[in-house]
């Protein structure tokens, strides 16, 4: 489903991000993403999403290249693809239920679907109470469950969380956590990246760690190993 | 599917404008600077034309003919010379009604009325105002009744002077003033109005600059440029419309209290009149400029954050 082949991505001789990346995840995997900060994770993630383009190598997604797309086509590989971000990218002045909403928009889903499906993916993350609360009004956990369910509610083939549990305490963590394993289980790929140990540990998943831009392990049942 | 969209675009940019309030009323204020300083150019440009074409007004050739002159003479050279192009109007006062509006003026002086009824004889000539249609023509017409007074066949010319000679010197130089005021007036007005260009441009572009991160987001999310840039441009529309309403309404007290000075000592319209007489024409111009001016900046403004 998701295939990386020889990817690197080279900003400058010094400034290496990715070298020979090759992994491929099937559908319905739960994958993290370990690595210290500035392994490469978010740059193997802003890959997949067309973000940023790859200095050689392919990355496939559905057995597409995606970096063969033309730019006004973007947005459709986007919506099949959800990403959640360590800094949760919430509009600021549109309501929670605005945010989640503004993704079906975009997607040109019906109005009927749109009023349908938003409490759905509320009613998923436990936010039905605060869906008229702009993002200011809300903790970090909550907006990350506001990105989690805008992520979501466009039924994606893959979710990517780019270090989702970064700005959030334990508590908070441990629920976004839960809230990606209930997704994974209705059938939906998760792509993560992390460096919380305590998590990867508790989730017995398959584990791909990083190192210095280059892939250093990848366990079906990794624990976190650096 | 594009009504959808449409209308959701439509809306957004509705409540996009109300949510950013401050930001809104900022851009609107800047522009509402913009269209009255465009307004503003276009009454005084209205002002300017109607006190020089009445100075132009005030200036003609005269041609006085000798009191020998036979009336038809007189008449075949009016004839000849109302062909010309540059010719105006023109206006003939014969002997008798010469003698009749010099009394008049002159009325009340006694002394004056005497010494004309002690000569007998009617002693004033025949006098033919021209009017040209530019001041720069009244050269060409003088040269013509210099050359037809010269002229061999009329010998005992009928002519006995032409004012033009007098007045040359202040007719070229009238000439000149209104030429250059006018090239002046075009070269300001196009000044002022690229400079408050630039600051509404500016100013959407900074209002947009505060939302680039958003537009990047939105990006992300797997909105497509037009979707994103859509509310924007509804925002500059709205910009556009409500800085020219208050631009048009803004002149309404603006020309009222100008109005009879612009009468009285420019001479020229009063503007409050002009203002009365020309609202849709000016409101229409305005409304369009604005309008345009705001989808023109913030497309320009948006389109350099879409590129994630």
């Amino acid at each position: 489903m998701i295939y990386f082949e020889k990817v690197s991505k080279i900003y400058s001789n010094s400034l290496v991000a990715l070298q020979d990346i090759n992994f491929a995840i099937e559908p319905r995997e739960f994958v993290s993403l370990v690595g210290q900060s500035g392994a490469g994770k978010t740059t193997l993630l802003k890959l997949l999403i067309a973000e940023e383009r790859p200095s050689s190598g392919q990355v496939f997604f559905e057995s597409q290249d995606v970096h063969l797309i033309p730019r006004e086509k973007l947005p459709h590989l986007r919506r099949k693809i959800g990403v959640v971000f360590q800094d949760f990218k919430l509009l600021p002045n549109k309501t929670a239920y605005e945010n989640i909403a503004f993704a079906m928009e975009a997607a040109g889903k019906t109005d009927e679907d749109i009023q349908e499906n938003v409490p759905q993916v509320l009613e998923l993350v436990n936010l039905t109470d605060k869906n008229w609360h702009f993002p200011h009004e809300l903790s970090g956990g909550e907006m990350q469950r506001v990105a989690i369910a805008r992520a979501l509610v466009n039924k994606p083939d893959v979710i990517i969380a780019d270090e989702p549990t970064g700005n959030l305490d334990p508590l908070n963590s441990w629920e976004i956590i839960q809230i990606l394993k209930k997704i994974n289980e209705l059938g939906t790929t998760v792509l993560m990246s992390t460096h919380n140990k305590g998590i990867i540990d508790s989730l017995s998943k398959r584990v791909i760690t990083l190192e210095k831009g280059r892939i250093t392990r990848d366990d079906k049942e990794g624990r976190y190993i650096l | 599917m594009f009504w959808v969209k449409t209308r959701r675009v439509i809306r957004s940019g509705f409540i996009n404008f109300w949510r950013n309030g401050w930001v809104s009323l900022i851009t609107v204020l800047i522009m509402t600077i913009t269209l009255f300083i465009m307004g503003s150019l276009i009454f005084a440009k209205a002002v300017l034309d109607s006190t020089l074409s009445q100075i132009q007004d005030k200036v003609d050739v005269s041609v006085y003919f000798k009191n020998t002159a036979e009336e038809s003479d007189i008449i075949a050279l009016k004839t000849k010379i109302e062909k010309f192009n540059e010719v105006k109007n023109m206006e003939y006062i014969s002997r008798e009604k010469a003698l009749e509006n010099f009394k008049e003026r002159h009325k009340d002086n006694a002394l004056i009325l005497q010494s004309l009824e002690e000569l007998g004889t009617n002693p004033l000539g025949a006098v033919l105002n021209i009017k040209a249609r530019q001041t720069s023509q009244y050269e060409s017409i003088a040269k013509f009744l210099d050359d037809y007074s010269n002229s061999s066949n009329n010998s005992s010319s009928i002519i006995d002077k032409v004012n033009y000679y007098q007045n040359k010197v202040v007719i070229e130089k009238l000439s000149k003033i209104i030429d250059s005021t006018n090239r002046l007036g075009v070269s300001v007005s196009i000044l002022f109005f690229f400079l408050s260009f630039i600051v509404t441009f500016n100013t959407i572009r900074l209002a947009i600059y505060s939302a680039r991160e958003e537009i990047g987001i939105m990006r992300l999310v797997g909105a497509s440029n037009r979707f994103i840039s859509g509310p924007f441009v509804i925002e500059g529309v709205m910009y556009g419309t409500i800085a020219s309403i208050i631009a048009i309404i803004l002149f309404y007290p603006f020309s009222l209290w100008l109005g009879p000075m612009t009468e009285s000592f420019l001479g020229g319209i009063n503007l409050y009149t002009y203002y009365l007489k020309n609202f849709f024409q000016v409101f229409f111009v305005l409304f369009v400029t604005g309008i345009a001016l705001g989808v023109f900046s913030s497309m320009i403004a948006v389109r350099r954050y879409l590129k994630v």
